[in-house]
């Protein structure tokens, strides 16, 4: 077995072991689950984008027949304000408890400030317009170079901005600026024949899970703790909950259920120590659902963004120097992805002089969540749009200026580290081979190309196989199964067992049942998860070969493991029959008992993706609206285990980065409340919006990984933004700069001519 | 309150409930009948992901009140395989992957259902208007569509 | 908790009776698209739902001699299957059509569609285009109001204690008319509309417009009749002079507003162009 082999079962088209459960209904989700005596609770939010809380009155609401308990800030612990690191993700829970359930301050129009649970949905509703808040108003500031001012409102009075030297004296809504790169760019400038110079904006963008954020809670009179609910990590639930509340991990068993979409939405939590607090009031199980509406008002969408770009080229297309300021909107508290956005913006090149310095900024809306390569879409869709007009500029093809600057093994990336093998010209010159890059364009139309950039991520990941005496395997991990995980653990297991794919059942378990898993995230599951279940499942083969050189009185050296039978390694080794992975099972009950493997990992090795895209649109001149023509995607991904869903990540990234670019933002009013709140004026794309999206995987193996996986979910939705807006800007002639490329925005632009 | 007594065929049972005026069918389904195959994901239309059938006719179940159910026949998710037997749809959806979180899945069978039992040979603009009203976040929509053209190219022996 | 009744009445009489006796809080529930998410979310708290679908009037549609008869809680999808309707009137058929999904076309209709009074109300415009008039009852009888004179202002009508829009009546077309409805939204689907526009046209022998109705959406409080649209098309063979005619005319009607859906520059210079647009469809369809 290596990156290089033919495989049974890696790289197949199975059918996933949890898909007849999802095509019948029969899947249970968040919402779907209920208990004996459940409860039903549900929040009090902010009217006001900024207000401090002078009063909060909850009594009438208590005395309300069929209320079985109220909670507001004051009944959540107060924690120490500090950044605690835990498995990958890092989290000050003092201000993570306040947007919870707000203290002193509501930040957002959204903010929660109170929570019920009552025996009916229609008596919750009552109880809280029963609780009377009283507020003072305070000025809010919603854009992100507004609340970069001198003047404006500030969110948090003794906020200092980190990484400065020398530490500012004064408060601002600005938490951080951060620094990458090297060279010397006043050199590199000075060395280029065309520099060009752009500032961009984007809007923020909600990753639009379908199924809203719901869990059920059970606070036991013994103080143990039963969550169902879904996420994106079970053990980041029961990681957040346990410090959030104050109690020990081991009280709290969390229980994932299926997940209707995350995106990196469902990194967070929102509900569940809500829950508990109702629920160990109570003494009663409690049900919480968020509506759309609170969903769009009060989770996570990715950042808003104004970036500035300068890139210098010889007259040859030699990229000189490439220079960006990233000033991204982090909401309520500090947190927005400005960092990986400052890291990835210039990664496909290959730059001897680059910069680019991150400001993570404050502003009064709900606290900004991960998003599918959280930060790398805005940035690179800045750089992607300079360097397509510095081809125009250059009379240069836009995907030859890309593969002449093109980064590649040995290329150092701009923030830091070498790059190992990696896919990035192999995407471009596919791209340029790809009919679709060669085909005539109509009137009005317009082709644009981009590429993306994503690092892939590592972490800490647990697996079991279990071998049962029938000769069958049940895979335990601990990731949520987010859309075909389940099929690509069982399609390893399957490979390195040895056994056919349908005698593999695998399982996502809760956090009493297995080891601490990072949560699914930065496209790293495949790729650590399933690094975990390939040692976990050669654990048990080595298992089964110990077990077998027994039996033959050889040493265990002397047996090898090859499709799913142990057999002696060679002629020296003995002339034995071979045994079959069900023959060593029936009999494990004499031969020490039953097989397990297991791995334990905080996996290494994670290999970057790249991904280029060709887009072509049509523009109507009169109306501005734009028509998304075709659509080719092409992505190196290490290895596909299961191509079907390494095709549905790419094309399901591709949509909602074309959302981000053509129609989705947020849209408050003078007022700092969000008017959009739901998804008839919050427009992602519905099937009549999109082509076919056309695949290319590309597959150069990380060799760090058993089957040579990199990953997949993130850098699809990277170059969309800059690949429509490069397309639009070829259609009407005009650059454009500023997402979303509405018809409004458009039409302008080509009455305008800027 | 007054509470409103029902009767009418769910999945081809006859079935009884009480609801109160502005209780949904799709908390009927959901929280009293124990089909909680329809999802709701916006309880405003706009998703489609508590599609049923009234009477033959596609509608969102967050868009019509329990009451209205009144001597109607319903079907929903649930009732779309035939035993043990998944329909055309079901599998093709398996075998094409054209589900990833699985959230939205069933209100697309329903809706795409609905479209073939009208008409079996949709062009692929008719099926991406037909299923416009379905929301999908995570497939962009390529290999849905793709299942919903190549069952119907099988419905027709092709 | 506010008590909500509801009622599912058999008879127009029946359902007027309720309406007038419910009070400023009852509403009809026809197709529900847009009561139900008011419902949903607050904005709206009824004290009696008054369900018409029980009511056969309200629940057909009828072919007379001389008109078209769609009774106000038909939906939209029912139009759609009516093929002589649709032949007549492909405009005002497509224009309902157009209000969301195939899920809401099993259930949205005319009559909700008009009284909830959204300027932005896909239907209207068309039916105003085709001089639809709507019969209303309430407890003084039964009185005949056209389309363009229900609404007041968003969310308004002239609807009176009890009323309630009975079934919608609809000119035979004259020989060599055509009507058309567009509309201009972000997406493709979903939406609702940045600007509509509904034209109706008569022409004669040579291809010369003898008659004429245009009407736009979403560019004022209430959808427009704009006399001077329908001015610059009469007595032209709808050339490009009389287009650019219409395009001014159409802009100069509208007092539109700046909201999440578009601005004021835009939905006046689109209105234009799907005025023009559609009556290039609609003088399209004189032909055939």
């Amino acid at each position: 077995m290596g990156v290089d082999g033919n495989y049974k079962w890696v790289g197949k088209r199975t059918v996933r072991p949890d898909g007849t459960d999802k095509v019948t209904g029969r899947a249970l989700f968040s919402a779907d689950s209920s208990m004996p005596g459940m409860l039903i609770g549900k929040i009090l939010r902010s009217p006001h984008a900024h207000a401090k809380i002078k009063s909060i009155d909850t009594s009438k609401a208590e005395k309300l027949a069929g209320v079985k308990s109220v909670v507001i800030g004051k009944d959540f612990p107060n924690l120490p304000n500090k950044t605690i690191s835990i498995g990958i993700l890092a989290a000050n829970f003092s201000e993570m408890s306040d947007k919870l359930m707000a203290r002193k301050k509501v930040l957002y129009d959204g903010h929660p400030v109170a929570a019920v649970a009552a025996t009916t949905s229609a008596i919750a509703d009552k109880a809280l317009s029963l609780i009377k808040v009283e507020y003072q108003v305070l000025p809010h500031v919603i854009d992100v170079d507004e609340a970069m001012k001198p003047k404006a409102p500030l969110l948090h009075k003794k906020m200092i901005t980190v990484g400065v030297d020398p530490a500012p004296t004064k408060a601002s809504n600005v938490a951080s600026r951060c620094e990458f790169g090297f060279g010397d760019l006043e050199a590199g400038f000075a060395a280029a024949d065309v520099i060009i110079e752009r500032t961009f904006k984007t809007k923020p963008a909600h990753q639009g899970y379908l199924e809203p954020h719901g869990a059920v809670v059970s606070v036991a009179e013994d103080g143990q703790v039963t969550i169902w609910c879904s996420s994106q990590g079970q053990f980041m639930v029961r990681s957040y909950c346990a410090r959030l509340m104050q109690i020990d991990e081991a009280q709290i068993r969390v229980i994932p259920a299926e997940i209707g979409g995350g995106f990196g939405g469902k990194t967070v939590i929102y509900l569940e120590p809500v829950a508990m607090a109702l629920s160990g009031r109570a003494g009663k199980p409690v049900k919480m659902t968020m509506t759309r509406e609170e969903v769009m008002r009060a989770t996570g969408p990715t950042s808003g963004t104004s970036i500035d770009v300068k890139l210098g080229a010889t007259k040859d297309g030699k990229l000189t120097a490439g220079e960006a300021e990233l000033r991204y909107q982090a909401g309520c508290y500090p947190g927005s992805p400005v960092g990986p956005g400052a890291m990835t913006a210039f990664a496909p090149y290959n730059l001897e002089n680059v910069k680019t310095v991150g400001f993570d900024v404050v502003v009064n809306r709900p606290q900004a969540a991960a998003y599918r390569a959280p930060g790398a879409p805005m940035s690179e869709f800045a750089v992607e749009s300079v360097i397509d007009e510095m081809a125009q500029k250059l009379g240069m093809d836009p995907i030859a200026l890309r593969e002449l600057n093109a980064a590649k093994e040995g290329t150092t990336a701009p923030y830091g580290p070498k790059f190992g093998p990696i896919g990035n010209e192999q995407c471009l010159e596919a791209a340029k081979n790809h009919p679709h890059y060669s085909a005539p364009l109509g009137p009005n139309q317009g082709r644009g190309v981009a590429s993306g950039f994503w690092f892939n991520v590592g972490g800490e990941s647990v697996a079991s196989v279990n071998i049962n005496t029938d000769g069958t395997a049940v895979v335990l991990s601990g990731n949520p199964d987010i859309g075909g995980s389940r099929a690509s653990m069982a399609a390893m297991a399957a490979e390195v067992l040895g056994i056919d794919y349908d005698k593999v059942r695998p399982i996502v378990a809760d956090t009493s049942s297995i080891g601490y898993n990072d949560l699914t995230g930065g496209s790293r599951t495949t790729f650590a998860s399933g690094m975990a279940v390939c040692n976990a499942a050669t654990d048990a083969v080595d298992q089964m070969r110990t077990r077998a050189a027994k039996v033959w009185d050889i040493s265990p050296d002397a047996v090898e493991w090859s499709e799913g039978h142990a057999r002696p390694a060679g002629p020296n080794a003995g002339d034995f029959e071979p045994m079959s992975l069900a023959d060593i099972a029936r009999t494990s009950a004499k031969m020490g008992g039953p097989i397990t493997g297991r791995a334990a990992i905080n996996a290494q090795g994670a290999a970057p993706g790249f991904g280029t895209h060709i887009v072509d649109v049509e523009v109507d001149p009169e109306t501005g609206h734009v028509t998304v023509l075709r659509y080719t995607a092409v992505q190196d991904v290490g290895r596909a285990i299961h191509p079907s869903y390494v095709e549905g990540q790419i094309q399901g990234g591709v949509a909602q980065g074309v959302g981000w670019a053509l129609n989705e933002e947020y849209v408050y009013g003078d007022d700092g409340c969000l008017q959009n709140t739901g998804f008839l004026d919050y427009r992602m794309p519905v099937a009549s919006d999109l082509p076919m999206i056309d695949t290319v995987i590309i597959e150069v193996p990380n060799e760090a990984h058993p089957f040579g996986v990199r990953g997949v979910g993130e850098v699809p939705i990277i170059p969309p933004l800059g690949a429509v807006a490069n397309a639009v800007s070829n259609a009407i002639g005009v650059r454009m700069t500023d997402l979303p490329l509405s018809p409004p925005k458009i039409l302008a632009a080509i009455k305008n001519g800027s | 309150m007054s509470k409103h007594h029902v009767t009418s065929t769910v999945n081809g049972e006859p079935v009884e409930f009480l609801c109160e005026p502005q209780e949904t069918l799709l908390d009927i389904l959901r929280d009293q009948l124990d089909l909680t195959g329809s999802k709701e994901g916006c309880s405003s239309g706009d998703c489609g992901a508590c599609s049923v059938t009234i009477d033959g006719r596609l509608v969102c179940a967050c868009l019509v009140l329990g009451a209205e159910a009144e001597g109607r026949k319903i079907e929903t998710i649930e009732n779309m395989a035939e035993g043990d037997t998944l329909h055309p749809l079901q599998q093709k959806f398996l075998e094409e992957a054209a589900l990833q979180c699985g959230f939205c899945t069933p209100g697309f069978l329903v809706a795409a259902k609905s479209l073939l039992d009208r008409n079996d040979n949709p062009t692929e603009t008719e099926v991406r208007y037909w299923l416009a009203g379905n929301l999908c976040r995570c497939t962009g929509y390529d290999k849905i569509v793709k299942s919903v053209m190549d069952v119907a190219a099988e419905m027709r022996g092709e | 908790m506010a008590q909500i009744e509801y009622a599912a009445p058999a008879s127009i009489k029946e359902a007027v009776g309720l309406m007038a006796n419910g009070g400023n809080s009852a509403r009809v529930l026809a197709g529900g698209t847009d009561l139900l998410v008011q419902l949903r979310a607050g904005r709206l708290k009824p004290g009696l739902i008054v369900d018409v679908k029980s009511i056969d009037e309200m629940c057909s549609i009828s072919v007379n001699k001389n008109d078209f008869r769609i009774g106000a809680a038909v939906c939209g999808a029912e139009v759609n299957e009516h093929k002589r309707l649709k032949k007549a009137w492909p405009g005002v058929c497509e224009a309902l059509d157009l209000i969301g999904s195939t899920q809401i076309q099993g259930r949205a209709t005319l009559g909700g569609n008009l009284c909830n009074a959204s300027p932005a109300a896909d239907s209207v415009p068309a039916l105003i285009a085709a001089s639809a008039v709507a019969t209303i009852a309430g407890p003084n009888g039964r009185r005949k109001v056209p389309v363009e004179k229900i609404s007041k202002g968003p969310g308004k009508t002239v609807l009176k204690k009890g009323e309630i829009v009975v079934y919608f009546t609809l000119p035979k077309p004259a020989p060599r008319s055509g009507d058309a409805y567009l509309r201009m939204i972000p997406r493709t689907e979903m939406d609702i509309a940045m600007v509509g526009a509904g034209v109706s046209l008569t022409v004669d022998k040579s291809g010369t417009c003898t008659a004429a109705r245009v009407a736009i959406g979403a560019v004022a409080p209430i959808v427009l009749l704009v006399a001077d649209g329908a001015k610059a098309l009469i007595g032209t063979k709808i050339d490009d002079a009389a287009l650019n005619a219409l395009a001014a005319a159409a802009s100069a009607a509208c007092n539109p507003i700046d909201d999440m859906r578009g601005t004021i520059e835009y939905r006046t210079q689109v209105a234009g162009v799907l005025a023009c647009r559609a009556a290039l469809i609609a003088f399209e369809r004189t032909r055939s």
